[in-house]
C-alpha cells in the first residue's frame, strides 16, 4: 500500500496519487460518453410519437383487457410446441456442449495450445448470438417450423452450458484423479470414474437452470417464424387483436414462473 | 468375544465388486424419470414436423451462409452496418447507466435485512415483473408506445437491467457479512450511515462486477430487439438475412462476436483493477 508523508504523520492509502488520478479521470470520461451517447440517440427519436406514449399506452391497455379467454383452445398445441422447442433443443444442446467443455477445461484438453483457443471459439460465438438470431438464420436455411427453434436454442446453449461446465471440470478436486490413475486406469476410464461423478451435481444444475432460460427465449421464437406461441403472437399483433396478445402474455407468464418454479426445485434437491 | 464374531463374519462376506452409487438413490424415482424422459422423448420428438423437401432446398443456402463466414462482406453495406453498430453502443451505454442508477435504490429495497416489509414487497414486485419476460416482448410494448428508434430499445433495456441489476444486489446485499452491519449499528449509526459505512464497502465490488456483465448482455440484446424495431444492428442484421446476403450477415455476426470478446476481456482488467 502507498504511505504519503506529510511532514511526521504517515497517511497509508489504497492506492497512489497517480492511480487515483486516472481513476476519476475514467468516471469523468465515463459520464462525457454517457452525454454524448444520451444526444446521439436522441436525435433520431421523434418527440411527437414521445409525447404521445402516455395516451398510446393507456390506448393500448384498455384495447387489451379484458382477455379474450376464449382464445385460450387454440393456444395449447402451440405452448406444446413452445416447451418441445425448449426441452429438444437444451437437450441437443447438451449434446454438443459436453464436447466442448472437455476441450476447453485447462486440465481435460487434449491441447491446450491448439484445441483449447478453438473451443472457446466456439463457446463464445455461440454466448454472443441470441438464439433469436440463430432462428432468425435457421428459418431462412431450413424453412418455417419447429426445427429451426429446437437448433436455435440448441447453438445459443452450446456457449452457456459449455462455459459454465468447463469451469467446473478446472475446479475439480485433483487428488480423486490421481487417485483413480494411480490404480493403473486409461485415460477414459478416469474421465469416468475421477472426473465424472465430480461434475455431475454441476452439470444437471447447469442444464436444468439453461431450460428455464430457453422455456422463456422458446416463447418469442415464433415472432421470426420458428415455431410454437409467439407464432399465435405475431399474428395476433400483426392483427392488432390486443386481447389475444393479453391472454398470450398472460399464459406466457404463467409458462415461466412454472418453469422457474420446477428449476428452483430440481436444483434445490440436487444441491 | 461377540464383537470378535461379529467382526469374522463382515469380513468374509466383505464384497468382492463395488459398484458406483447411482446418481439419484431411490430406485422409484430412479426408474420413474428414465421412464419419463423415454415416454417424452418418443411423443415430443414424433410431433416435431419437418419438411424434408424444404430442408434439402435449404441446404445451398446454408451452405452459402457458412461461406459468408469464411468471406464476409464488411464493405457493400458498409454504411447500415456501422450506423447500426453506432445505435446499438449508445443504446447500451445510456441504458446500463440509467439502469444502474435505477436499480441500486430497488435493489437496496428489495434486501430484506435493510427494508421494511412494505418497501420490500413493492420492490420484489418490480424486480419480479421486469424479469418474467423476454426483452423483445417488452421491446414490442415499448415500440407501440413511443414509436420505431433507439428511444424504445433504450427503454426495453432500462427495464430488463433493472430486473437482472436489483435481483443480484439485493440477494448479494442478504448475504453479506452480518458483524460488519452490527458494529456500524453499535456506534449510533443512522440507515443512511449504516448502508453508507456498512453494506457499500461489501457490495461494491461485486457490483461494478455486474454491471459490467450487463454491459455485454446488453449489448448482445440490443442485437436483437432491432428485429422488432427497436433500433440498433438488429434491423440491419434482419434485412440482410431477408435479402439473403449472408455474407453481410456473416460479417455483422463477427463484429458482434469481437465486440464481445473485447468487452469480455476488458471486464476482467477493470474487475482486477476494483478489487
Amino acid at each position: 500500500m502507498p504511505v504519503r508523508e506529510n511532514g511526521e504523520i504517515k497517511t497509508w492509502q489504497r492506492r497512489s496519487t497517480a492511480s487515483e488520478l486516472a481513476g476519476w479521470l475514467g468516471w469523468l470520461l465515463l459520464v462525457a460518453l454517457f452525454v454524448f451517447c444520451w444526444q446521439m440517440m436522441n436525435q433520431q427519436t421523434l418527440w411527437i410519437f414521445v409525447h404521445d406514449a402516455p395516451r398510446q399506452a393507456a390506448d393500448i391497455a384498455g384495447r387489451m383487457f379484458p382477455p379474450r379467454w376464449s382464445y385460450m383452445e387454440r393456444l395449447w398445441v402451440p405452448l406444446w410446441d413452445t416447451l418441445n422447442i425448449a426441452t429438444l433443443g437444451t437437450l441437443l444442446g447438451v449434446v454438443l456442449a459436453l464436447p466442448v467443455a472437455f476441450l476447453a477445461a485447462r486440465n481435460t484438453s487434449p491441447s491446450t495450445r491448439f484445441i483449447r483457443p478453438v473451443a472457446l471459439l466456439v463457446i463464445v460465438s455461440s454466448r454472443s448470438i441470441n438464439s433469436l438470431i440463430w432462428a432468425l438464420l435457421l428459418v431462412s436455411i431450413l424453412g418455417p417450423g419447429l426445427l429451426a427453434g429446437i437448433i436455435a436454442i440448441a447453438l445459443r446453449s452450446i456457449g452457456f452450458i459449455g462455459k459454465l461446465l468447463y469451469e467446473a471440470i478446472e475446479e475439480i478436486d485433483h487428488s480423486q484423479v490421481e487417485a483413480i490413475s494411480a490404480t493403473g486406469a486409461s485415460a477414459l476410464q478416469v474421465l469416468d470414474y475421477g472426473i465424472t461423478p465430480q461434475i455431475l451435481p454441476a452439470f444437471a444444475g447447469i442444464t436444468v437452470f439453461r431450460w428455464d432460460i430457453n422455456i422463456r427465449e422458446s416463447t418469442v421464437l415464433g415472432l421470426v417464424g420458428a415455431g410454437g406461441i409467439g407464432l399465435e403472437l405475431s399474428h395476433s399483433l400483426n392483427t392488432l387483436a390486443w386481447p389475444q396478445v393479453c391472454l398470450i402474455f398472460i399464459v406466457i407468464l404463467g409458462t415461466v414462473i412454472l418453469s422457474e418454479w420446477v428449476s428452483a426445485r430440481v436444483r434445490h434437491a440436487i444441491i | 468375544m461377540n464383537r470378535q464374531i461379529a467382526g469374522t463374519t463382515v469380513a468374509s462376506n466383505y464384497p468382492q465388486h463395488w459398484q458406483r452409487p447411482p446418481f439419484i438413490s431411490r430406485p422409484w424415482l430412479r426408474y420413474g424419470l428414465a421412464l419419463g424422459a423415454v415416454l417424452y422423448l418418443i411423443v415430443g420428438i414424433g410431433s416435431v414436423e419437418v419438411t424434408w423437401s424444404r430442408v434439402w432446398d435449404g441446404l445451398p443456402r446454408g451452405w452459402a451462409f457458412v461461406s459468408g463466414f469464411l468471406a464476409p462482406d464488411f464493405f457493400s453495406r458498409g454504411a447500415d452496418i456501422r450506423a447500426g453498430i453506432l445505435e446499438s453502443l449508445t443504446m447500451t451505454l445510456t441504458s446500463t447507466v440509467v439502469g444502474i442508477l435505477i436499480s441500486v435504490p430497488i435493489g437496496v429495497g428489495a434486501a430484506r435485512n435493510l427494508a421494511p416489509p412494505l418497501v420490500y414487497g413493492l420492490c420484489r414486485a418490480i424486480v419480479a415483473l421486469s424479469r418474467s419476460f423476454q426483452e423483445v416482448i417488452i421491446a414490442i410494448l415499448f415500440v407501440a408506445m413511443v414509436g420505431f428508434g433507439p428511444l424504445a430499445g433504450f427503454l426495453t433495456l432500462t427495464f430488463a437491467t433493472i430486473g437482472f441489476l436489483s435481483k443480484l444486489l439485493a440477494e448479494d446485499i442478504e448475504e453479506i457479512e452480518e458483524a460488519q452491519a452490527e458494529a456500524i449499528r453499535a456506534t449510533g449509526a443512522g440507515w443512511l450511515q449504516l448502508v453508507n459505512y456498512a453494506i457499500q464497502p461489501q457490495v461494491m465490488p461485486r457490483l461494478i462486477g455486474l454491471s459490467l456483465y450487463r454491459l455485454d448482455i446488453n449489448f448482445r440484446e440490443s442485437a436483437v430487439i432491432g428485429i422488432v424495431g427497436a433500433g440498433g444492428i438488429g434491423a440491419t442484421l434482419n434485412t440482410a438475412i431477408d435479402r439473403y446476403e449472408f455474407d453481410s450477415a456473416a460479417a455483422i455476426l463477427i463484429i458482434i462476436i469481437a465486440i464481445v470478446l473485447v468487452a469480455e476481456y476488458s471486464s476482467g482488467a477493470i474487475r482486477k483493477w476494483v478489487q
